[in-house]
Parts: C-alpha cells; sequence; structure tokens
C-alpha cells in the first residue's frame, strides 16, 4: 500500500518536474561495488549508485542499515573510524576518490558536509563562516567579508545574524546554528553538500526552513541527505535510495519508490511495517 | 511464610544504627586528623616566621648572620628557573599529548608510551635528581647552573604537563574536529585552529600546577648541587642559584648550629606557601573561567 498519493503529498508533482530533466543531468557520483568493513562487521555490501548533480538525493532506511556509513564514505570521513576497510570504487566527476593519490582535502573542498548535531565552533559566527576560506588560503578581510555575507544568505541566515556577527555562535537556537553550519559549508564553495540527517535534533519549524533551504540549494548544488523522515525524504528529494541490512535495496524516483515501490521490502518500510 | 522477621529487624536496629553513626564519625575524624595537622603547621610556622618577614627579609642576599640574612637570591633563582621549566614542559608535554592523541595509532606501541608516562609521574624526585647531575650538569657540562635545574625539574612535572594535555584535548568533542576535516582541513590545521584553543584552558590548568610542584622540589636540585650558601644573585640561565624550597633545606639542618636560621626557615615556609597558593588559585580561576559548554 502506497503511503503517499497525489493527495497527500503535493510536492509529488515538483518531483515529477524534476525527474524530467533527469536525462539531461550529469552523474556527480557513481558508486560501483563498494563494499565496507568496520573490523569483522561487513557495513556496505556491493553498493552501486549513480547521483545526479543538481538533485536531492535522499537516502532511507532502518537504524544500523549504513546509510550514514555510505554518506560518510563520499567525502571519506569514514576513514576517522579505525578499522575501516573499504573495496570497490566512487568515481566523483569521473575520478575515483579512494585511490590513494586522491587526497581527502582536495575532495572535502568540493564536498561539503552537514552533520547531524548542529557543530559550530566556539568561535563568533563570522569566524565559523570564515573558517573553511581561511584554511584554504583566503586572508584578504574584505574577500572573507563578501564570503561570510553571501554564504550566510544562502543558507536564508544573514537577516537573523546580520547584527551579531561578532557573537559566539553558541548564543544561537538549534535552528539557527544548523543554518549556520550549512552557511559554513557553502563558504567552502562546494559542487556537493552531504547531509547526515540534518534534521534530527531540529525542532519542526526549523526543520522547514532547513527543508525549504534544500529545495533553494539543489539549483546550484548536488544534494545527498539521509534521513529517518520519509516524509522528508518525500518531501524534498528527486531521488530515493532505500538501503537495507547494508545493501541498496531500491534506487528510483522518489515518487515511484513512495507510491509502487518494486520490492516487497520497500514497501514494508516506507508503510512502517518496520524500521 | 516470610523470611524477613520484622520483630528480629526490629531487636537488631539498635546495634546497626550504631554501627551506622559510628562509620560516620570514623571518617569524619580522618578528614579532620589531616585538616588539623595543616593548621597547626600553618600556625607553627607563622609563628615562628611571620615577625621575621619585612622588606629586608625580602630583598637582601643570603648571609651567615640571620639578622642580615635575606632569600633575594633565592626568590630570582627561582624565577630564572620557571622561565626555563615553562617553555620547556610547555613544548615537550603539550608535543607529546598531540602526537598521543592526534596522530599515534591508538595500538600496543601508544599504550606502551602511556603507560610508561604514568609510571614517569611515580619516579621519585631524587632519582630526576641524578638524572639531571649525570646528563645536564656533568655530560654536558653545564655545572650546576640555573639551565641544568631547569632542564631536570622539566623532565620532573613533564607527565603532568601530558596527562593534564591529554586530557584537555581527549575533552574536545569530535563532532568540533569533524567539522573541520569536513572543510578540507588537513589534521594540523584542525589541531591548530580548532583542537588547541578549545583545549587551552586545561592544559594551562595543567601547566600552572605542574610549575607550581617544581616551585616546591628540592631534592633534585640538592642532589645536583646547589651550594648551601650562595651570596651572588643569579642574572641569567648560565648562572649558578639557589631556590627559597632549596634554602628552606638548608636553614632547617643547619637550625642546630644558628637557632635563629629556624625562623629564617619558617618565614621563607610562608613566602613559598603564598606564592603556591596564588599559583593554584590562578589555576582553579582559569578553570573555573573556561569550563567547557558544549
Amino acid at each position: 500500500m502506497p503511503v503517499m498519493t497525489e493527495k497527500t503529498n503535493p510536492n509529488t508533482k515538483i518531483a515529477n518536474v524534476s525527474q524530467k530533466a533527469t536525462e539531461n543531468k550529469k552523474v556527480v557520483y557513481n558508486t560501483k561495488d563498494l563494499n565496507l568493513w568496520y573490523g569483522e562487521g561487513h557495513a556496505l555490501k556491493n553498493i552501486n549508485l549513480a547521483i545526479n548533480e543538481n538533485e536531492v538525493t535522499a537516502i532511507i532506511g532502518p537504524s544500523g542499515c549504513g546509510k550514514s556509513t555510505y554518506i560518510k564514505t563520499l567525502n571519506r570521513m569514514v576513514e576517522l573510524v579505525p578499522s575501516v576497510r573499504i573495496s570497490g570504487e566512487i568515481l566523483y566527476r569521473e575520478r575515483n576518490i579512494l585511490d590513494k593519490s586522491f587526497k581527502v582535502e582536495d575532495l572535502r573542498t568540493s564536498v561539503g558536509m552537514v552533520f547531524q548535531k548542529p557543530n559550530p565552533f566556539p568561535k563568533s559566527i563570522y569566524e565559523n563562516v570564515a573558517y573553511g576560506p581561511k584554511i584554504h588560503g583566503i586572508r584578504d578581510k574584505k574577500i572573507l567579508d563578501e564570503i561570510v555575507e553571501k554564504s550566510l544568505r544562502g543558507a536564508a541566515i544573514w537577516d537573523e545574524v546580520k547584527d551579531r556577527l561578532n557573537q559566539n555562535a553558541y548564543g544561537l537556537s538549534g535552528g539557527q546554528q544548523q543554518r549556520l553550519c550549512i552557511a559554513r559549508c557553502l563558504a567552502i564553495e562546494p559542487d556537493v553538500i552531504l547531509m547526515d540527517e540534518p534534521t534530527s535534533a531540529l525542532d519542526p519549524i526549523s526543520t522547514l526552513k532547513v527543508e525549504e533551504l534544500v529545495q533553494e540549494l539543489k539549483e546550484e548544488f548536488s544534494i545527498i541527505i539521509v534521513t529517518h523522515n520519509m516524509q522528508q525524504a518525500a518531501r524534498i528529494s528527486d531521488k530515493t535510495a532505500f538501503f537495507l541490512n547494508g545493501e541498496v535495496i531500491e534506487f528510483a524516483e522518489t515518487d515511484k519508490i513512495f507510491s509502487t515501490p518494486s520490492d516487497k521490502r520497500t514497501e514494508d518500510y516506507i508503510t512502517g511495517r518496520f524500521g | 511464610m516470610k523470611y524477613i522477621d520484622s520483630e528480629q529487624v526490629h531487636k537488631k536496629m539498635g546495634s546497626r544504627l550504631l554501627a551506622n553513626s559510628l562509620a560516620k564519625t570514623i571518617f569524619f575524624l580522618a578528614t579532620l586528623f589531616g585538616l588539623v595537622v595543616l593548621i597547626v603547621l600553618i600556625y607553627r610556622v607563622l609563628a615562628d616566621g611571620l615577625s621575621w618577614i619585612n622588606m629586608d627579609f625580602l630583598m637582601n642576599r643570603l648571609s651567615t648572620d640571620p639578622e642580615k640574612a635575606g632569600i633575594w637570591g633565592a626568590i630570582v633563582g627561582t624565577f630564572w628557573l620557571m622561565l626555563v621549566v615553562a617553555p620547556v614542559t610547555m613544548v615537550l608535554g603539550v608535543g607529546t599529548a598531540i602526537y598521543l592523541e592526534e596522530y599515534a595509532a591508538k595500538g600496543r606501541i601508544s599504550s606502551f608510551i602511556k603507560t610508561n608516562i604514568s609510571n614517569l609521574a611515580g619516579v621519585p624526585s631524587v632519582v630526576f635528581g641524578i638524572l639531571g647531575l649525570t646528563v645536564f650538569a656533568r655530560a654536558l657540562d653545564l655545572g650546576s647552573v640555573v639551565l641544568a635545574g631547569g632542564l631536570t625539574m622539566a623532565l620532573l612535572v613533564l607527565p603532568v604537563v601530558v596527562v593534564a594535555s591529554q586530557e584537555a584535548i581527549r575533552a574536545v568533542p569530535q563532532f568540533l574536529r569533524e567539522a573541520s576535516y569536513g572543510m578540507g582541513a588537513t589534521k594540523w590545521q584542525t589541531i591548530k585552529n580548532v583542537v588547541l584553543p578549545a583545549a587551552l584552558p586545561g592544559i594551562l590548568t595543567g601547566l600552572i600546577l605542574a610549575l607550581s610542584r617544581a616551585i616546591g622540589e628540592t631534592a633534585p636540585l640538592v642532589v645536583i648541587g646547589i651550594p648551601a650558601l650562595l651570596i651572588p644573585v643569579p642574572d641569567g640561565i648560565f648562572d649558578k642559584f639557589t631556590i627559597l624550597p632549596v634554602q628552606i633545606y638548608y636553614w632547617t639542618i643547619d637550625s642546630a648550629l644558628v637557632a635563629e636560621y629556624a625562623n629564617l626557615a619558617a618565614a621563607t615556609i610562608v613566602i613559598l606557601l603564598i606564592v603556591l597558593f596564588a599559583m593554584n588559585s590562578i589555576a582553579i580561576l582559569i578553570r573555573n573561567k573556561f569550563q567547557k559548554r558544549y
């Protein structure tokens, strides 16, 4: 039984529109036969996924299905965990990021990340956003000012913070902190933005703001978002991948996944039978 | 049938409550013992020494005549010693802590190093004195000067700084590092811009506590060979020197010959305690002011 119908989900139409454009879009991330182990645990099994640019790709699945591990593999953040082993290929713009010659610092400059819990630095709002450009060598105060303003505007938080850029970011609310983290991510001028359950620690209104933001950002960026919230996936994504026990069960246009899933397990999950 | 007989319970209640209040009394007395001894000690020291403290005592050079003797040389010597100990322990201690926490793979070798640093903290200070005498004073031919004493003292308090810095670095939440790495920062950029600023209060607290330990240590410097009666005031780190606790030590053992030396020792103890108390207060202030708020 499909959980979302035309009536309950007004965004389905939007999803349909963007789906038509899909054919012309380039693939930004192509994952081929990806396997990942944490010690003995086989966390990702033969993942094959082609993710398009300028789309929102949602990754859903129950806890422990490997969705967070997968998104952290896309910017090799997963390597911070000791005893991780990876095999297979992840082509980012046709280059294998798992190749030794691919420097993670390079990768993470093109691929920004927004985390589950808002994690601003205990610095001023300005310094938080300027952090990325500074580590990449921008020293000119004027340019930094411009980047900070542009990024904060891009994350739809400029009006709320423009008068207190020098105050500590910890004074912001949780929702504002998360949008600040999105601004901080925009400041490195990424190509792809990875979001690991960005709204799971936020209240409904802040969640809505972040969701709207994601819709705006996809004009310019490719967004891959892990979410626990199926309604959220249905609302904001163009394509959805359903993960279960480290495998991709189904990957298709979001409205297809939520209306006519081809796998029984996908249907069971989205109708709330487990997870 | 009930297993607990309320009659029996009631009968034994008295002795249970007695044991209860007895336990409380014993632990209170144990606490009191240390406190009383400390108060007696401070009282004795103040009674013997307070009247001897005046500007002349602080500003005069050392002398065999108790009326003329002052601790200016020991104060300056202590200052120079700290000027060596502080930067050396800071660089070595924080460096070691950064390596162990941020770079070293968590494995046998790193836990071996960590265990040994803890062991090092337990090595008696006189052993460090022998090390200082052999390596710095003799092998490097520095003699018993400030630099030799400072390096010895730095090694002695190094474990304190390493352990405190490690704890401070470990307390920096992982999500801050992830935020930095996630923007393409290198490890060193992350350590420099995120980890160290967040860990700094903890590191400083450890450093001050380490210095206050160094200020009170006697044995290693006696082993290195600090003269019992040094009249010149040191001008730099290559001069012979003496420090407050060593002065206390010599005056105390010589008080059998000249009774007033005991008063001089007591007066010096008062000064040393004031310095230590001030340093520990600063450490506590820093710790409270920057209490972590993640």
